[in-house]
């Protein structure tokens, strides 16, 4: 039988990492895990424990193996380890080391970068479960509750395979990363999450939609990258975490367009013609499509801000040392060492907003967040073609990159959605449009109305036109009184 | 490459990366580096990373926070930006700079955060860190040259002296040197931080005597005002004091050199000689009110500016100029009555900070890397503490007897009782005591001519001079030792007298500039630091830096 390939479906902790035989990580394990369970408890979704809910736990990375549906209550939900199968005789796919043997250990060169990266990606996955912990309450179905708490137990498990590498491969100091990933919090004051993005609030639904189509797909764009890693185990895992990724991104894209849907709906049935007509469109009870812009804008302009600086030594020297390839970077026709060659970048110059050539290597943060934009971009495409077909002069789309940002080149430019520079108090004075204001958060809180009876969903949303796991969409995902 | 002059004068109002902000006794010092301010082209100054045109802004802060601010006992220095204390020195500038630019830089930096340090010891002035954000190489640098250092728990505030690991250089401004002999930090654990890129955080930065203490952010701001407001109740700065102005100089430049109000420097190229003469005072304040009514214009205080001016610009403007005479001209009683009033006053705030400039100045002229040649003759006024500039030398030769056609009579050197403790050396010794270590003695019985001014022989006799010429020998004696010094390699010339200049006892201020600038000094040459494929050249670009495996 081919190494890793072994699954403990019995234990506790589903894994084909041999955790049986492996003293060092399971000993780590005793420790972390209490932890992580009393984190769960304390920052797992909020009064939802002891529900019963139809979850999927992947216990093997084969097809029968890393979908298993069954009613489980989230605490006890088997968290596992699971890395993808190794590919035989692997190599390292570009950078300095371009052409030797994927590295099974971590090489000492390179062991803090390899830290710091599995740190800062690991740091998001406990993250998201804390920004999202009180939507259960508003859950406008049992189904989309059920997807909140499917999201929310990978990634737990997400950030379970980080902390396995951490343990596995970084000693003492990967022992303590790991404790620390269950002590930060999202949005505290005094122990943040690492990134801007994940200390925001989720506060509603669409936020979450929202959230879950376009952060965690800079999560797919990033355990992408990371899935092109010289260091085979980070590899490995990142390859499986992106088959679960995927569900997230849909359950975002999906729900956004079940929003719009039914928005588009409920404006057709009361005869409005006029998109912009806001108070009436929320007289109905369904979200207007400008608020839905300003909301994408929002999350679109955070997300940017998670691909970093524009030009980042950082990016290049992981690039270098083959620690975080680029997005398909096999799929890529080029020399994959990128030393002599040029990316072009945006960037600000002279108050203007410009490309500009840099060497390839400082721009891969850029390079990402361009692939970033055209595979986000599909989701408005879709959205859009529920707008034409139900025959409203509306289109959704993502801001521009200038727009909004914190950090790197257009940080605190008072950019448009379009990407104009507009004078300082033109920009504070627009803004109201281009972002949700106080009225608007107010609104969609109003419509934050819980509805847990199967089958049924709140009014602002379509149903949805499926289920989950062979399941009717009229199914009792969640057992709350379990 | 750097076409313009290099300029140390500033204040306030020009600053593009530093904010005063005063408020009674507690002053916050803000570094908010501008990044188009760089003083190379095309060097962005991103994260608060700083050259020599930030440097040069906080030397001048911390001075004038000294003489114009005697009500502020603590200042806080901190970031202006936030995320990031300051990454440091900026390595796109020291990959551009030249050799001799770099060294320039990292010695004007060390002797600025000696100056933080020499604030909170003897001005009472206490500086503490309050380091908020990433704070990493000349960053921390920078911070651990606070007497107190508050790092904020954020989970992601750290420390870090990341030169080695990533940039195949040396945290050469003092860093090596404050861990161990400052902060006595472990070695191992100097080890462990000086390779650790991300550097380290929290309790361990604490435990590791790496900071002082770390605060959540919760508790921040009201910590940070807390700790200052403690540091201040101990200072013994008045509170009822106002502060003197410090003007800009005035000052000529012309091609033939530099003339200020007391110090004139004079261009010999061809030579490549400089002469730097100090004038006497013609006049001096009755007293000590007469001294605080006078402020910037007091003799000792605008002398002291005007040479360490002088000095800043002939390191970094006049590089091909390898040999230094040092003069003066005027009345040595003037000048001893100068130092009577310097040292009758030394308990008033003000004379305490002219007295400490001028020891600071004088180190600066001890650290020079110059050939020093005092020449002492018919006219000058080496006196108290204008005779540490002939003892700083590495020569002073003095003139015997009369000149023919000047009336001024003999040269004489005076003593006075600054002379004897007052201007202390890097190694903490005075220049005397540095000078007659070998014979303690002869310290002694110069005491014993405190307050006389002393003729050549008996100045020879004593040990004070390095030898004394009549006129029939003078002139010759003095072409020939000159142009016989031009004559050898420069670079071993600034080596040797490196080493000749502080014997005695190590200092932490010692080891800085003699072991770990030397050593940085060392690696700034080296290919697999500023090689073309050196790691201060790639560094950003994400290629790899190619080193010498071979251990030298």
């Amino acid at each position: 039988m081919q190494e890793g390939s072994v699954v403990d479906y019995d234990g506790l902790i589903p894994n084909n990492v041999g955790l049986k035989d492996d003293a060092r990580v399971r000993r780590a394990l005793e420790t972390w895990h209490p932890g992580y369970i009393d984190w769960w408890m304390d920052m797992g979704p909020d009064g939802f424990q002891d529900a019963l809910v139809y979850l999927r736990t992947a216990v093997g990375i084969d097809p029968e193996g890393w979908a298993k549906f069954g009613f489980v209550r989230m605490p006890e939900y088997r968290w596992g380890i699971l890395l993808a199968l190794p590919q035989a005789d692997r190599t390292i796919a570009f950078g300095h080391h371009k052409g030797e043997p994927a590295w099974q250990e971590v090489p000492g060169e390179y062991r803090a970068m390899l830290r710091r990266l599995l740190v800062i990606q690991g740091d998001t996955e406990p993250a998201s479960v804390e920004q999202q912990r009180h939507l259960g309450r508003t859950a406008p179905s049992l189904y989309d509750m059920r997807n909140l708490f499917q999201v929310n137990v990978e990634e737990g498990r997400h950030l379970w395979a980080m902390v396995y590498l951490l343990q596995k491969y970084f000693g003492r100091d990967g022992r303590e990363e790991a404790e620390a990933l269950l002590e930060r919090r999202s949005g505290h004051q005094d122990r943040p999450r690492m990134l801007g993005a994940f200390n925001e609030a989720t506060p509603d639904w669409l936020s979450f939609f929202l959230f879950t189509t376009f952060t965690d797909r800079d999560g797919k764009m990033q355990l992408a990258a990371l899935a092109q890693s010289g260091f085979d185990p980070l590899s490995r895992t990142c390859r499986f975490m992106l088959t679960e990724e995927a569900h997230h991104m849909f359950v975002g894209e999906n729900g956004v367009a079940r929003v719009v849907g039914r928005t588009c709906e409920a404006m057709r049935q009361a005869g409005i013609d006029d998109p912009a007509d806001v108070e009436r469109v929320r007289a109905l009870g369904v979200i207007d499509l400008p608020l839905i812009q300003k909301k994408i804008n929002l999350h679109v302009s955070l997300t940017l801000d998670l691909f970093g600086a524009e030009i980042s030594t950082n990016a290049a020297n992981a690039f270098s040392a083959g620690l975080k390839g680029r997005y398909r970077e096999d799929k890529i026709d080029d020399d994959h060492r990128l030393v002599d060659s040029t990316y072009p970048v945006l960037r600000l110059e002279d108050g203007t907003i410009r490309e500009q050539q840099v060497p390839a290597l400082s721009a891969l943060n850029m390079r990402l967040r361009d692939d970033f934009i055209a595979d986000a971009s599909g989701g408005p495409r879709r959205w859009n073609k529920i707008i034409e077909e139900a025959g409203f002069p509306f289109r959704l789309g993502l801001p521009h990159v200038a727009f909004n940002r914190r950090i790197g080149e257009f940080a605190g430019l008072g950019a448009d959605p379009a990407g104009r520079i507009l004078p300082d108090a033109a920009f504070i004075a627009e803004r109201e449009k281009f972002l949700p204001n106080d009225a608007d958060n107010r609104f969609l809180e109003g419509l934050m109305r819980p509805e847990h009876r199967p089958g049924q969903c709140a009014g602002w949303i379509a149903p949805p036109k499926s289920g989950v796991g062979g399941k009717p969409g009229t199914f009792e995902y969640v057992r709350i009184e379990g | 490459m750097i076409a313009a002059r290099i300029d140390f004068q500033t204040e306030p109002a020009r600053y593009r990366h530093w904010r005063i902000a005063t408020e009674g006794a507690i002053a916050e010092l803000i570094l908010d580096v501008d990044p188009d301010g760089g003083f190379f082209p095309g060097t962005e100054l991103k994260l608060n990373s700083y050259d020599l045109g930030v440097d040069i802004e906080l030397a001048d802060a911390v001075q004038r926070l000294r003489f114009e601010h005697p009500e502020v006992r603590c200042v806080v220095l901190r970031s202006g930006k936030p995320g990031v204390f300051s990454a440091g020195a900026n390595i796109r500038m020291l990959a551009q700079a030249s050799h001799a630019h770099k060294v320039n830089f990292c010695k004007f930096t060390n002797e600025t955060r000696l100056a933080i340090e020499d604030a909170g010891d003897h001005s009472r002035q206490f500086y503490i860190a309050a380091v908020s954000g990433a704070c990493a190489g000349g960053g921390y640098e920078l911070a651990i040259s606070a007497g107190w250092v508050m790092l904020i728990d954020d989970r992601r505030s750290t420390v870090a002296l990341p030169e080695t690991p990533l940039l195949g250089v040396l945290a050469g401004t003092g860093g090596l040197t404050r861990l161990t002999d400052k902060r006595r930090v472990r070695r191992d654990r100097a080890d462990l931080f000086c390779l650790l890129e991300e550097g380290v955080r929290g309790k361990r930065a604490v435990d590791w005597r790496l900071v002082d203490e770390v605060v959540p952010p919760s508790r921040w701001e009201t910590a940070v005002a807390a700790r200052a407001a403690e540091f201040a109740a101990r200072s013994d700065r008045p509170t009822d004091e106002a502060g003197i102005r410090l003007p800009p100089l005035t000052r000529h430049f012309s091609t033939d050199g530099v003339a200020y109000e007391h110090v004139r420097i004079a261009l010999d190229r061809p030579a490549r000689r400089a002469f730097l003469t100090i004038t006497g005072p013609a006049r001096l304040p009755a007293d000590l009110a007469g001294i605080v009514a006078e402020g910037a214009p007091f003799w000792p205080l605008a002398v002291a500016r005007e040479l360490d001016d002088a000095l800043l610009h002939l390191r970094f403007n006049e590089p091909g100029l390898g040999l230094l005479v040092l003069k003066t001209t005027g009345d040595p009683s003037a000048v001893l009555a100068a130092d009577a009033l310097l040292d009758a006053h030394g308990g008033h705030w003000l004379v305490r900070e002219i007295r400490l400039l001028l020891r600071r100045v004088l180190k600066r002229l001890d650290l020079t890397s110059r050939s020093l040649i005092a020449l002492i003759e018919p006219g000058s006024c080496f006196a108290g503490t204008l005779t540490e500039i002939a003892w700083a030398a590495d020569r002073a030769v003095m003139f015997t007897g009369s000149r023919t056609g000047n009336n001024s009579g003999p040269a004489t050197i005076g003593l006075s009782p600054l002379n004897f403790g007052t201007y202390p050396m890097g190694n903490g010794l005075t220049r005397l005591q540095t000078r007659f270590l070998g014979e303690p003695e002869s310290e002694t019985r110069a005491r014993a001519r405190c307050g006389t001014l002393i003729e050549s022989e008996e100045a020879a006799e004593l040990g004070l001079v390095t030898a004394s010429y009549d006129e029939i020998d003078w002139d010759d004696e003095v072409r020939l030792m000159l142009e016989e010094r031009a004559s050898f390699s420069p670079d071993a010339l600034t080596a040797m007298e490196a080493n000749l200049r502080f014997a005695g006892p190590e200092t932490m201020e010692t080891r800085i500039f003699g072991r770990l600038s030397a050593w940085q000094n060392w690696l700034f040459q080296r290919p697999g630091a500023a090689g073309e494929s050196g790691a201060l050249k790639r560094y950003g670009s994400g290629i790899k830096p190619e080193f010498d495996p071979d251990r030298v």
